[in-house]
C-alpha cells in the first residue's frame, strides 16, 4: 500500500459517527455508507484485553464450532417414553425451560405447566394436592438443556411423557422433545384442566405408538434436509411452522398407514398433526438442540450453543465455558394479543424454543417467512432488515439454511458473544406468549431482543477460562 | 352491548386482524373487540373472552368475523367504518422502510468491499477500536474524533505508516481527498497545490483563499495539532509530504501548522530541502528564523501562505504577491478612519470559531498592541479570569472544551457567539467586535441568518460599535460565500476578504 493509492480514485466512504458526514461526501460526489453505530456494551477493559490478546485463538475455536455445527445432521429415529431414554430422567424429576429455577421463583405457566405433570403422572389428584406437592422436597427441578432436551413454553417434561429421539448422525450425539399439543390451552402455556391432561393421555396412548411404529418403518427422517425445504417454503420453523408440518405430514402419512391397522386411530392422528401447524416446531427444536450439542466443550470458544428462559430468568450457554449458566432477567415480548388479552397479562419470555435462533433459525431466518412479518412491523423488508441485522453477532453463515430473497444467502449462525458486546446487538427472537397466570393458555406472539445481561455475564466468564 | 358481523369469503391472515383489533381498542367507546377468522379455534377463543354472538354459528373456516363490544351504536359504527378502511389500506400499503443499515465496519465493508476511506467521529474512547479495524483492512483513515490518547495516536500512526495508510487525526477537522471535503472543508477549485495541514481551520482558511483567487487545490491532508509534537514526531506529516511530492497533479506544497517541536522540525526540513517541488511553509507563531531554517517559502500568516502558494502556482515571483499585500495599508487606514472617528470603546473583542484563526489574531494584534487576553492566550499572563467576561482586548477561541461541553461546535450552533456579542455590545469599553465566520461542509449552513439579527441588535445597543467579520469559505460551498457576505454587509457589519485583512482593520480602528 501506499498513500498515493488513494489519489485519483473515487472516494468510497464507510462514515461510523455523524451522519452528516456521509451526505457532504455524497453531495460533493463521494460514495459512502453509513455505519448504524452503537457504542459498545460496557465491559470492564481487562475482560477485553484478555478477549483481545486470546483473538486468533478464539477464533480458532470458533471456526472449530461452527465446523462441527455447519456440517451436523439431525435426524428423527424414533420415539420412547422420557423415563427409559433422557439420561438422568426418573420418576420425581420434572425437567422445564430455560436456566436452573426453584419452585418458588418459577412464573405462572411453568408452575401451571408442572401442576399439570403431576396430574398427569398420577401423582397428584387435584390442582391444591400437585401444588403442595411441588412445592415440596419430593419434587426434583432440573433444566431440559441438562438432560439433552429441549422443551418449547414451559417446557416441562415428566418420566412418562413420549419424546421424540433426534440423533445428529455425524457426531453421535441425541437430543429429545416431547410431541407438540396444538395450541390454545395447553400444557406448555401452563393450562392444566382435564381437556389438557385428556390431550396428553391420547397423545401417549394412541398418537404415540402410531408415530413411534412409522418411524421405525421408516428408520429415519432427515429433519435437516426439511428444515431447509420448510424455509424456502416460507417458514423459519419458530413461530411459523407450516411448512415444515406439512413437510413432516408427506414423510410420515404412508408409514402410518402401512404399520397400523385401527382406521380410526390413524385418522385421529393424521388430522390432529394436520390441524396443528406447530407440530414441527417440536421437531425443528431438538434438531438445533442436536446440531448445537456436538459442539459442546470447545476450550476458547465464544460461539452460544444455548439461549433459554423459563419465564423468569433468560439465560445462555456458550462452547467455550461448558454447563455454566449465564443469565438475566427475562423481557415481555413486544406482541401482539388474542382477542381479550393485553400486555398486562402476558408472562415474561420463556422456553427453550429460542435454540432455533441459536442454530440460525427462527429469528435469524426471519427474512425467509414473509408470512408472519407483521409480527416484526409488518413489512417484508423489516424482516429483512433483522435477518441482515443478525449477521453482525453470528460467526458464519449456513451451508444449508438459506433465504430465497437474499439470493440464497445461508442464514446468519453461530451467535458471537464478542459480536453481541461489540455492536451492542442482542439476538433476535421470534416467540408465543404465555399469560403470567397458570392455567390460561397462550394469549399473543411476538418478537423481542434477547437482554444484555446474560451475554456480559458470558463474556467475564469465557475472559476466565481463555488457555 | 356486544354486537358483529360476518364477512363472508373475506381471508385475512391473523396477523393482519390482530394488529386491526389492536387498533380498534383504541377508539373512543369500544371496550373490546375481536376480527378474526372463523376458525374453531378462534371461535373458542371468542367465547373466553365473551365476544361471541350467536350468528357466529352458522360461519366457518374462510369467514370474518367480526365483534365489537361498544358503548353505543355510533362507537359500533365507527368501529366498523375504521375495519373497512384497515382492510383496505392492507391490501394497498406501500412499503416505506428504511433499507438496511449496517451496524458494524465490518458488515459495512461487506455491502462496499472496495472501500478506500474510513471517515470516524465516534467518541474518542471507542474510536480506536474502529481505526484499528479499517488500517488491518487496508483503509485509509479520517479520524475526526478528539479524545485519544497520545500514546494511542503513536501506536496507530506507527502501524498506518507501516502499512502505507493515511491516516488523518485525531481531532483532524478538515480534509480534501480527491476533490471532496470531508468533515469541515470546502468546496475548493481543483488544482495543483497540495497542502499538509496540522490545523483544520488553517487549511479551511488557506484553500478557500487559494480558490478564491483562481488556483485550485490537489489534495489538502489534514494531519490532526498533535502530529507535529515531539511525542508523535511528524509521522503523518511526513508521510503526507512524501505523499504529494510523488504526486504528480500537485504542482507544489503548502505546510500548514503550529510552530512544530524543534525535533520534528528537523525532520521536517530535511525533507523539504530534499524534494525538488517548491514548498510555502506557514508555521503560525514560529519565529522567522525556524521557518527560514526549514528550507521552505516562509508565510508570516495564513493568508501570506496562499498568496504565496498562488503567485508559485502561477509561476509568478511571490514577493510581489507579498508587496501587493503590504500595499494595502492606506487603503485599510480609510477605512478604519471613518470607523474610528465616532468610535466610544476602546478595545477589540475578538469571538472566534476557529482556533487556528484565533491564535493567528492574537499574534498579529501582539505587534501594536501587546498580548490580548483569551482562554487560549499566548502568554499565560493573559488567562482570562472569568471566560465569560472580556477584559481590555480579550481574543476567545469559543471552540474550546469550556464552551462547547455538551453543544455543538460554534461553527455550527450559533448561540453562545450569540449570545457574547450582546454581551460585549453592552459593555462600553468595546470598539470593535472581531468574528469569523466559517463556511463549508459541516458548519451551520445559514450563518447570515443566525448572525444578521444579532448584530442588527447589538448595532442598536451600541450604534458606533464596529462589527468586523471575515467570511471562510468560497462560492460553491452550501452557504455561498458572496450571498453571506452581503447579507452580513447589510445587517451591518464590516466584511473583511480574510481573517488577517480583518484583524488589521480592527487594529487600525482601535490605534487611531
Amino acid at each position: 500500500m501506499s498513500i498515493n493509492n488513494i489519489f485519483n480514485k473515487n472516494l468510497k466512504i464507510i462514515n461510523t459517527g455523524i451522519e452528516s458526514f456521509k451526505e457532504n461526501a455524497e453531495q460533493a460526489g463521494a460514495v459512502s455508507i453509513q455505519v448504524d453505530w452503537k457504542p459498545p456494551v460496557d465491559i470492564d477493559d481487562e475482560v477485553w484485553e484478555k478477549i483481545n490478546l486470546k483473538e486468533k485463538e478464539i477464533n480458532r475455536a470458533n471456526q472449530n464450532a461452527l465446523n462441527i455445527i455447519l456440517s451436523g445432521k439431525p435426524c428423527l429415529i424414533g420415539m420412547d417414553i422420557a423415563e427409559n431414554i433422557i439420561p438422568g430422567m426418573k420418576k420425581n424429576l420434572i425437567l422445564h425451560s430455560g436456566p436452573p429455577i426453584e419452585w418458588e421463583r418459577m412464573s405462572g405457566p411453568t408452575k401451571g405447566a408442572v401442576i399439570g405433570a403431576l396430574i398427569y403422572e398420577g401423582m397428584a389428584k387435584t390442582p391444591e394436592e400437585a401444588e403442595k406437592l411441588a412445592a415440596s422436597d419430593e419434587i426434583e427441578y432440573a433444566p431440559c438443556h441438562e438432560h439433552d432436551t429441549v422443551g418449547p413454553m414451559a417446557g416441562i417434561v415428566s418420566a412418562s411423557m413420549p419424546v421424540f429421539i433426534v440423533k445428529n448422525e455425524e457426531y453421535g450425539n441425541l437430543a429429545f422433545c416431547t410431541q407438540n399439543e396444538g395450541l390454545g390451552k395447553v400444557l406448555r402455556y401452563g393450562a392444566y384442566s382435564n381437556e389438557v391432561i385428556n390431550r396428553l393421555k391420547w397423545m401417549e396412548q394412541t398418537m404415540y405408538p402410531i408415530l413411534k411404529k412409522a418411524i421405525e418403518n421408516l428408520g429415519k427422517i432427515d429433519l435437516k434436509n426439511i428444515i431447509a425445504q420448510a424455509l424456502h417454503m416460507g417458514d423459519e420453523v419458530h413461530n411459523r411452522n407450516r411448512a415444515g408440518t406439512s413437510l413432516f405430514y408427506r414423510a410420515i402419512a404412508p408409514a402410518i398407514i402401512k404399520t397400523s391397522e385401527n382406521r380410526i386411530e390413524m385418522a385421529e392422528v393424521l388430522d390432529f398433526i394436520n390441524g396443528n401447524d406447530h407440530f414441527f416446531l417440536n421437531l425443528s427444536m431438538p434438531a438445533a438442540k442436536a446440531t448445537l450439542d456436538a459442539a459442546k466443550n470447545i476450550p476458547n470458544s465464544s460461539i452460544v450453543l444455548a439461549l433459554a428462559r423459563n419465564g423468569t430468568d433468560f439465560g445462555i450457554r456458550l462452547a467455550g465455558t461448558g454447563n455454566q449458566w449465564f443469565t438475566g432477567k427475562a423481557p415481555i415480548p413486544d406482541a401482539l394479543f388474542f382477542p381479550g388479552f393485553t400486555k398486562d397479562d402476558a408472562n415474561p419470555d420463556i422456553g427453550d424454543s429460542a435454540i432455533t435462533e441459536t442454530a440460525g433459525l427462527g429469528g435469524f431466518a426471519i427474512a425467509a417467512s414473509p408470512a408472519i412479518v407483521q409480527f416484526v412491523g409488518g413489512t417484508a423488508k423489516d424482516a429483512v432488515n433483522y435477518t441482515l441485522a443478525m449477521y453482525e453477532i453470528s460467526f458464519a453463515e449456513n451451508n444449508i439454511y438459506q433465504i430465497p430473497y437474499l439470493n440464497f444467502r445461508g442464514t446468519p449462525t453461530g451467535i458471537d458473544v464478542r459480536k453481541v458486546i461489540a455492536n451492542n446487538l442482542t439476538p433476535f427472537i421470534d416467540t408465543g406468549v404465555a399469560h403470567k397466570k397458570p392455567g390460561v393458555g397462550q394469549v399473543g406472539a411476538g418478537v423481542l431482543s434477547a437482554p444484555i445481561e446474560p451475554f456480559k455475564k458470558a463474556i467475564i466468564g469465557l475472559s476466565k477460562e481463555l488457555i | 352491548m356486544i354486537k358483529g358481523i360476518i364477512k363472508k369469503g373475506l381471508y385475512f391472515d391473523s396477523v393482519t386482524l390482530m394488529i386491526i383489533s389492536k387498533d380498534l381498542n383504541k377508539i373512543k367507546g369500544i371496550s373490546d373487540s375481536s376480527v378474526v377468522m372463523g376458525t374453531k379455534e378462534n371461535k373458542a377463543i371468542l367465547k373466553m373472552a365473551d365476544l361471541y354472538i350467536n350468528i357466529f354459528d352458522n360461519s366457518d373456516d374462510t369467514d370474518m368475523l367480526i365483534s365489537i363490544n361498544s358503548e353505543s351504536e355510533k362507537s359500533y359504527q365507527n368501529a366498523l367504518n375504521f375495519i373497512e378502511e384497515k382492510l383496505n389500506s392492507v391490501r394497498n400499503s406501500s412499503d416505506d422502510t428504511n433499507d438496511f443499515k449496517p451496524k458494524s465496519f465490518e458488515s459495512a465493508l461487506k455491502l462496499m468491499p472496495d472501500a478506500n476511506l474510513s471517515l470516524i467521529s465516534v467518541a474518542g474512547k471507542y474510536a480506536v477500536r474502529e481505526v484499528e479495524k479499517a488500517l488491518n483492512s487496508n483503509l485509509h483513515v479520517m479520524l475526526f474524533s478528539d479524545n485519544v490518547s497520545i500514546q494511542n495516536e503513536l501506536l496507530l500512526k506507527t502501524k498506518a505508516s507501516e502499512k502505507g495508510l493515511l491516516l488523518m487525526g485525531p481531532d483532524c477537522g478538515t480534509a480534501i481527498i480527491n476533490g471532496i471535503p470531508l468533515a469541515f472543508a470546502n468546496m475548493v477549485n481543483k488544482g495543483n497545490i497540495g497542502i499538509v495541514a496540522a490545523s483544520g481551520t488553517g487549511l479551511q482558511e488557506v484553500s478557500s483563499i487559494i480558490s478564491n483567487l483562481g488556483e485550485g487545490i490537489s489534495q489538502a491532508i489534514g494531519t490532526g495539532g498533535r502530529d507535529v509534537k515531539k511525542e508523535i514526531g511528524g509521522i503523518m506529516f511526513i508521510e503526507a509530504l512524501k505523499a504529494l511530492e510523488n504526486d504528480e497533479q500537485t504542482k507544489l506544497i503548502t505546510l500548514i501548522s503550529k510552530p512544530p517541536h524543534p525535533d520534528v522540525l528537523k525532520k521536517i526540513a530535511v525533507e523539504i530541502k530534499r524534494i525538488k517541488k517548491p514548498i510555502v511553509a506557514v508555521f503560525i507563531g514560529a519565529d522567522e528564523e525556524t521557518v527560514a531554517n526549514s528550507g521552505a517559502v516562509p508565510a508570516h500568516n495564513l493568508e501570506q501562505a496562499a498568496y504565496i502558494s498562488v503567485a508559485l502556482a502561477k509561476k509568478e515571483d511571490y514577493e510581489t504577491a507579498i508587496a501587493k499585500l503590504k500595499s494595502r495599508k492606506d487603503k485599510l487606514l480609510s477605512i478604519a478612519e471613518k470607523y474610528s472617528k465616532n468610535k466610544t470603546g476602546k478595545y477589540i473583542r475578538g469571538l472566534f470559531s476557529g482556533g487556528t484563526l484565533c491564535d493567528e489574531a492574537q499574534l498579529l494584534l501582539k505587534g501594536s498592541l501587546g498580548y490580548t487576553y483569551s482562554n487560549t492566550p499566548l502568554n499565560p499572563d493573559y488567562q482570562l479570569k472569568n471566560i465569560w467576561k472580556s477584559q481590555k482586548h480579550t481574543i476567545i477561541d469559543l471552540g474550546e472544551d469550556e464552551f462547547t461541553s455538551g453543544r455543538p461546535h460554534p461553527m455550527i450552533d450559533f448561540s453562545i457567539r450569540n449570545k457574547r456579542i450582546i454581551d460585549e455590545a453592552n459593555d462600553s469599553e468595546t470598539a470593535v467586535i472581531l468574528l469569523d465566520v466559517v463556511l463549508g461542509f459541516g458548519s451551520n449552513i445559514a450563518p447570515d441568518e443566525e448572525l444578521s439579527p444579532v448584530i442588527r441588535e447589538a448595532k442598536l445597543l451600541s450604534p458606533n460599535l464596529s462589527i468586523i467579520c471575515s467570511v471562510t469559505g468560497t462560492d460553491k460551498d452550501p452557504q455561498n460565500r458572496s450571498k453571506v457576505i452581503t447579507n452580513l454587509k447589510n445587517a451591518g457589519a464590516i466584511v473583511m476578504n480574510t481573517n488577517v485583512e480583518a484583524v488589521e482593520l480592527a487594529e487600525n480602528i482601535i490605534n487611531l
